[in-house]
């Protein structure tokens, strides 16, 4: 563990401009991954910036009936905030499917979202990590990895220098993935709002950016916006055990049926999948397929097969295919279920 | 002090009845002082460990001239300048030579101001190596398997009785499975811990063990000092389920780092450290071939056993050892087979080889009763051997039976359809499954001393572990009926290699060898007051000491504590995810000295075979050969919301051949049997049969 300066500054403004003078440090929020990452000498900053009483610890209502959450709301007052209960279930759903109460409590908005890959080969620095140490290689490929991505990964047989396998950890971020939810960020040359699917980057040919941030920028809040239907939505995740665990694979889901009966026909859907990729994955062609067909089992799974037809697994976590098939199509059932009832 | 002179008569007797624990409020409110909490010294110094990445091969060179050089460093150890160790065994030589023989060896430790400090100078010492390609995957196809001389606690390796493969091949029933299970850790709650200080050329140490006096051998030899020489300190320990029982390489380190230095030195292990520093559960493949006549007579046994040990110690599990007895056969075989891998040594943990033995054993008998088209209640009542089936002797108890039967009726057995797959609640599949338990009821050599005093409570003062179990309590309860008096005028003490020697906390030994020693002191103060002071205890006070350990009942006698297991498995048809709602578990372990504690101790059981059953497998990285998930974040064991409604109960078994207390010991008995019992149930839910541990979600996708 590397000795660290602490940092208090008085305004968001005044932590964007400490941090981007300090090439090595970083935001601290409630410090639930960074600090472990510091134990274990994966991060290794030289000055920490405490901005967890900075930016706003409130939800606001916006304009179109969607709501503001201050990048410093804990998980556990995010989810029981009732606005978030009555229009965003999947939200909700998903920060109680993160995590356990205590690590709940202490955790932000903000850095929910930049979490950090649980992938074991990260995490131990005496292994070989092309996100941890860039060219190093990724000990996961050829080793454990029966909980890591099977969409989106740069798979070259782990020797080369891109390979990277790493899952997102955030059970949020996915809801807010589905929800199509903004990122506003302040930097040293203002602030700028980043749709939440060009938040998180796949690994391409530089794992070791999980995000299209700059060193520096703050996040200060992220906007949801409205979406009616959401009240019928839900986040469903599969674990190895009933809490606190990270997701082998999750969904997040709303969908708009009209008409009823055999004869509903989808409207329109939010699919986003987590547990599968290094990011929040949103399953664009399952949702083209659906949109404007029928609410059927059939047509669910044929969607999600459509999705999934881009996968490339390894052989101890090629079970997150037919797993993540029945879960979305599952799920979806369910979500039509209570929209004909 | 009167009731010395007597039968106690004015107290009701504390032994069976419900006390909480006596330590319980101190442990709550911060006073109970841990390994690492001991404030002995304003400033002591932190020790931190290098390991190496590398599973096989040597140091060729070490640079620590720049962790030396970072302020607050004091001393760098290295296999170069580490005091020299006496004998030891070699899996614990540590800092003696350059040659690396598992993942995680320890190669430098860094001593230093602060422990932050320490961490950051380990990362500074540069060590070079030259490596080989570890050799970490075990399988029956290898070559090198070989018979060791004999299995831990002193077991024969090999048992035949009779012609096993013609009573196979002559069965008109028959099944023949194989079942793995893999490698797990122990995870007590407080990781190692040890705080060592010279004091001059006396060693302390303040240390997380399950026994002081296991320690004195090893370090006495390893530090070259008499037994006078050192003190071993260990009131409390958060737990140890294997992993505290012998001396580990952390436990050197301090000492050798406090002799350094000159100064007090802490010393807490990572829980990423435990994965190699403190051993781990053999992982074993077990081939099972039962035979039985169309009615369910078994007439042959076979259980062959392949599982590894380390290139730096030999650590056999006795995995078949409970096949030996738990079913009447008139052809039987056990084998146990090892491999000699490039990997940490192994260790005891949570009931070596009756743990992964039964579970396999059970699992076929399973599998055997579907085949028989037969009650897998009613096979096991069927096989039930009159006398211990190899060593033909009798039982000094045995109520497996009634401990079946009586689970059946409270689990609701009754009218159970055998076919499997046919019940769903919602989109959950339901099952269920039974399993039999048993553990060998043992004790140890243990010496107990007692001071009365007129006035004072009595000092009862025995060299004991309590690791979590509750011995703190169940011991002054055992020695207040023993003294006639109340609990409160019992002064226990325990935990202190100055105490009077006992055996350490382990193979559920520890109520059934120090109860029977507080007895026997007890005795002697009581023959003593009546032989040299008429009967009242003198105002100068008396001393005297009390011994206990096996004798002939140990060859007249099979003793053994058994139990069963019932169990509801629900599994997701859509996701494979399974979790039990009910567990209904049954004990016949001779008297039960506290049914607080011994409800705890039966439901840790219980929810560590649920935990071995659905979560808890360390994955060796065939490449790098090290544990790859060796964090609680990705070795899972069973949280709260895993286990569901645990139904516990005993009979009230009376034994008086096993000791003077008749107790059978109920440390382990709870997780044996238990994993058997949610796989069984998990075939009656889904149709498949998981014949590897753990059944995590995948296993309901395999070949689909």
């Amino acid at each position: 563990m590397r000795e660290f300066r602490y940092e208090k500054a008085t305004d968001p403004a005044g932590a964007v401009a400490t941090l981007t003078a300090a090439p090595e440090g970083a935001y601290l929020g409630g410090g639930t991954n960074l600090v472990d990452l510091m134990r274990l000498g994966v991060a290794t900053p030289d000055v920490l910036v405490d901005v967890r009483q900075l930016t706003s610890t409130e939800v606001e209502d916006l304009p179109d009936g969607g709501l503001r959450i201050g990048a410093a709301v804990p998980n556990a007052d995010l989810a029981a905030e009732p606005r978030v209960r009555e229009r965003f279930p999947l939200l909700a759903q998903a920060l109680l499917a993160g995590a356990s109460g205590q690590l709940r409590n202490r955790a932000t908005t903000g850095g929910n979202l930049l979490q950090r890959t649980r992938c074991t080969y990260f995490t131990d620095v005496t292994m070989p990590c092309n996100k941890r140490a860039p060219g190093s290689g990724c000990g996961a490929v050829a080793g454990y990895h029966r909980n890591l991505a099977v969409l989106g990964a740069t798979n070259r047989g782990g020797d080369d220098g891109h390979t990277c396998i790493a899952t997102h950890p955030s059970d949020m971020a996915v809801a807010l993935r589905a929800l199509d939810a903004t990122v506003r960020v302040l930097g040293a040359e203002g602030e700028r709002a980043v749709p939440i699917g060009e938040l998180h980057r796949l690994p391409g040919e530089d794992p070791s950016r999980d995000t299209t941030l700059a060193h520096g920028e703050l996040i200060t809040a992220i906007d949801v916006p409205a979406l009616p239907w959401a009240t019928r939505s839900r986040y469903r995740k599969v674990r190895d055990r009933a809490s606190y665990a990270f997701a082998l694979v999750s969904v997040a889901a709303a969908m708009d049926l009209r008409g009823t009966g055999p004869d509903a026909v989808v409207a329109d859907v939010r699919i986003a999948l987590g547990g599968v990729a290094h990011v929040p994955w949103r399953a664009t062609v399952a949702e083209d397929a659906l949109r404007g067909g029928p609410a059927t089992e059939e047509a669910f799974a044929a969607a999600v097969a459509a999705e999934l037809a881009a996968a490339d697994p390894l052989p101890e976590n090629a079970f997150k295919l037919p797993m993540a098939t029945n879960l979305v199509t599952r799920t979806l059932l369910q979500i039509s279920g209570e929209a004909r009832a | 002090m009167t009731a010395l002179s007597d039968r106690p008569t004015t107290h009701a007797p504390a032994v069976g009845s419900d006390v909480r624990r006596i330590d319980g409020p101190a442990k709550v409110r911060g006073r109970a002082p841990y390994a690492y909490e001991h404030e002995l010294d304003s400033s002591p110094a932190f020790v931190a460990i290098v390991q190496s990445p590398v599973a096989r091969g040597r140091v060729v060179s070490i640079d620590a001239s720049a962790a030396e050089a970072l302020p607050g460093v004091l001393a760098v150890l290295t296999h170069e300048n580490a005091p020299r160790l006496g004998e030891v065994v070699e899996e614990i030589r540590v800092l003696q030579s350059a040659t690396v023989q598992y993942a995680g060896e320890p190669v430098a430790a860094v001593v230093a101001e602060t422990s932050e400090v320490a961490r950051d100078a380990i990362g500074r010492v540069v060590v070079r190596y030259d490596s080989e390609a570890p050799d970490v995957v075990l399988s029956v196809d290898r070559d090198d398997l070989y018979a060791p001389e004999q299995l831990m606690a002193g077991f024969e390796t090999d048992s035949v009785i009779g012609d096993v493969d013609a009573a196979l091949a002559a069965a008109p029933v028959a099944v023949d499975v194989t079942y793995a299970t893999p490698v797990q850790h122990n995870q007590p709650i407080e990781m190692h811990a040890t705080v060592a200080r010279w004091d001059g050329d006396v060693l302390r140490m303040w240390d997380a063990n399950q026994g002081p006096h296991n320690l004195v051998p090893v370090l006495t030899s390893a530090f070259g000092i008499t037994e006078d020489q050192l003190h071993v300190v260990s009131p409390y320990v958060g737990g140890a389920f294997g992993s505290k029982a012998f001396t580990h390489v952390h436990q050197l380190l301090a000492g050798m780092a406090a002799r350094v230095t000159g100064r007090t030195v802490k010393l807490e292990l990572t829980r990423q450290q435990m994965s190699s520093l403190v051993g781990h559960r053999t992982p074993t493949i077990q081939r099972l071939r039962l035979g039985a006549e169309a009615d369910g007579t078994l007439t042959a046994i076979s259980h062959e056993v392949v599982e590894h040990t380390s290139r730096n110690a030999e650590f056999a599990e006795q995995t078949a050892t409970a096949t030996r007895l738990l079913y009447a056969a008139p052809a039987r075989r056990t084998t146990h087979r090892l491999a000699r891998l490039d990997v940490p040594a192994p260790t005891i943990m949570r009931a070596p080889g009756e743990t992964p033995g039964v579970y396999a054993l059970e699992s076929a008998m399973d599998e055997l009763a579907v085949a028989l088209g037969m009650d897998p209640v009613e096979l096991r009542v069927h096989n039930e051997p009159a006398r211990d089936p190899e060593r033909d002797v009798p039982w000094s108890s045995r109520n497996l039976v009634a401990c079946l039967r009586q689970g059946a009726e409270r689990f609701g057995w009754a009218g159970r359809d055998p076919r499997p797959r046919v019940r769903e609640v919602g989109r959950r599949l339901v099952g269920t499954g039974v399993a039999a338990s048993t553990y060998p009821t043992r004790r140890r050599p243990s010496q107990c001393r007692i001071e009365a005093v007129p006035g004072k409570a009595t000092v009862v003062s025995i060299d004991a572990s309590d690791i979590g179990t509750g011995a703190w309590t169940a011991l002054t309860q055992i020695a207040a009926d023993a003294l006639g008096v109340a609990m409160a005028e019992v002064d226990l003490r325990i935990g202190d290699s100055r105490l009077p020697k006992a055996s350490g906390a382990g193979g559920s030994t520890g109520t059934t060898s120090w109860g029977p020693a507080i007895q026997a002191a007890a005795q002697a103060l009581r023959e003593r007051v009546h032989a040299e002071h008429g009967g009242q205890l003198p105002a100068g006070g008396v001393v005297v000491t009390g011994s206990s350990g096996p004798g002939e009942e140990v060859e007249r006698f099979s003793m053994h504590a058994f139990g069963a297991h019932f169990a509801e498995v629900r599994v997701d048809r859509d996701t494979g995810e399974v979790r039990v709602p009910r567990m209904t578990s049954v004990f016949a372990a001779g008297r039960i000295v506290n049914a607080t504690t011994a409800r705890s101790q039966f439901l840790g059981g219980m929810t560590m075979g649920l935990s071995m059953a659905l979560h808890e497998e360390s994955v060796l990285d065939a490449v790098h050969g090290h544990f790859a998930n060796h964090d609680l974040a990705e070795y899972h064991v069973a949280t709260n919301a895993d286990v569901g409604e645990m139904d516990i109960s005993w009979l009230d078994e009376v034994d008086e051949h096993v000791n003077p207390l008749g107790a059978k010991g109920i440390g382990e008995i709870g997780i044996v049997g238990a994993a058997a019992a949610i796989g069984n149930a998990y075939w009656h839910a889904t149709g498949r049969r998981v014949r590897d541990l753990p059944i995590t979600p995948e296993a309901f996708f395999r070949g689909e």
